[in-house]
């Protein structure tokens, strides 16, 4: 009986680690909840309960003689596709049998472990790349395309330096968003950029939180009330940092 | 036309690699945001309305990503994200917000009901796609 309990305490610790990566890399709410149950079926456990919100997870598990809970705070919350899709393809391994429980959590650890997949100057460029075009998108100028791939760029990367530095996301947005605003009114100054609003509009899309929109929605829809209030939430602060940064420039240029 | 299809194209991409997706997902992601966006512009250039070409345009990119993912058993959102960012309204947001600074509320809450319309109709065709994978799930399984 003494290993069958150690074992039932591995299954949780490993199911709640599972759920820990996906919802640090910002996968939606039933997709965590049903990853982990998923998991603790698999390695063969009776009943299993689990409840996720964006700041924490709470699981139970129920053998027989005795349930055991388990609560984890989530203190990060980011974006990393990557790593979803990976906790994703483990689970449906483990549901077809192919994992023990410790090799299950090998592989966890080195996937929580993992570094993001694309180094910090090609995440610079993309932004830079999505800023330009996102001016084309928006019956913008290709005169105005170069503007604004080196505004979007350059605001992108100041944002990622500070949101290190600071760890304060809303105040990194709303600095990155004045940023924009002041270079873009210096490029319309010295003449290099010819339609202010549409540079400012592609430099922000790098920042605008996609992923926590989609998310909010698909949760809201499954049911998740609390999941998908908060995310929503979340939203619209980050919009409302952007923005207001944007009209503090636009206040003193106007 | 074909600018706004390549610039689509790269913008997906560029999302997906902001938001760390797969290696192997980039192109696909590309691909649902091409279509996406494509479907948009040829609506709006027909005369339709920005929130119906929102709506027709994020249902289309919902309903590719889940053919998607069911086909390369992905998670959906790593194709849904990168296809629904140039949906968003940035555009009208900021115009909104460049006439509550210049004092022309009016105007600024007008091109805010429709910012919050076009976010609206985004929400729809993402529920719409689900609801349309749900029942195609539950048919196939009676059929099996």
């Amino acid at each position: 009986m003494g290993k069958l309990r150690i074992q039932k305490n591995d299954v949780s610790q490993l199911c709640i680690l599972a759920g820990q990566i996906m919802l640090e890399s910002g996968a939606e709410t039933y997709r965590v909840e049903d990853t982990m149950l998923r998991i603790a079926y698999a390695f063969g456990v009776d009943y299993a309960e689990s409840y996720v919100a964006p700041t924490v997870i709470i699981f139970s598990i129920d053998g027989g003689y005795s349930t055991r809970t388990e609560m984890k705070r989530i203190e990060k919350r980011g974006t990393n596709l990557n790593k979803i899709a990976l906790v994703n393809q483990l689970s449906r391994e483990i549901s077809a049998g192919m994992w023990t429980l410790e090799e299950a959590f090998e592989r966890l650890r080195a996937i929580q472990r993992g570094k993001i997949v694309y180094p910090l100057w090609l995440q610079v460029i993309a932004a830079g790349l999505v800023s330009g075009f996102c001016v084309i998108l928006f019956k913008g100028s290709w005169e105005d395309f170069l503007p604004g791939l080196i505004i979007g760029s350059h605001s992108y990367y100041a944002f990622i330096l500070l949101d290190h530095m600071t760890k304060l996301k809303f105040f990194s947005e709303f600095t990155a968003a004045i940023l924009i605003g002041v270079l873009s009114h210096l490029a319309i100054h010295f003449g290099i950029g010819h339609q202010m609003d549409k540079i400012v509009i592609g430099s922000v899309m790098p920042l605008v939180p996609g992923l926590l929109i989609t998310n909010a929605i698909r949760d809201l829809m499954a049911g998740h009330l609390v999941s998908g209030l908060s995310k929503g939430t979340e939203a619209l602060l980050t919009a409302f940092a952007i923005g207001s940064g944007i009209a503090i420039v636009l206040q003193f240029i106007k | 036309m074909l600018v706004q299809a390549i610039s689509s194209f790269i913008v997906s991409i560029g999302f997906a690699i902001l938001f760390d997706a797969p290696k192997q997902s980039l192109l696909k992601c590309g691909l649902v945001g091409m279509v996406g966006w494509t479907i948009y512009y040829l609506l709006v250039q027909r005369g339709y309305e920005a929130v119906m070409a929102t709506f027709i345009a994020s249902f289309s990119v919902a309903l590719i990503s889940h053919i998607f993912a069911k086909k390369y058993k992905a998670p959906v959102i790593i194709f849904t994200v990168g296809g629904i960012m140039p949906l968003v309204p940035g555009g009208t947001a900021y115009d909104a917000m460049k006439h509550f600074v210049l004092n022309q509320y009016s105007i600024a809450i007008e091109l805010s009901a429709q910012v919050l319309l076009i976010a609206g109709s985004i929400a729809l065709g993402i529920v719409f796609s689900e609801v349309l994978n749900q029942l195609y799930r539950k048919m196939v399984s009676r059929i099996l």
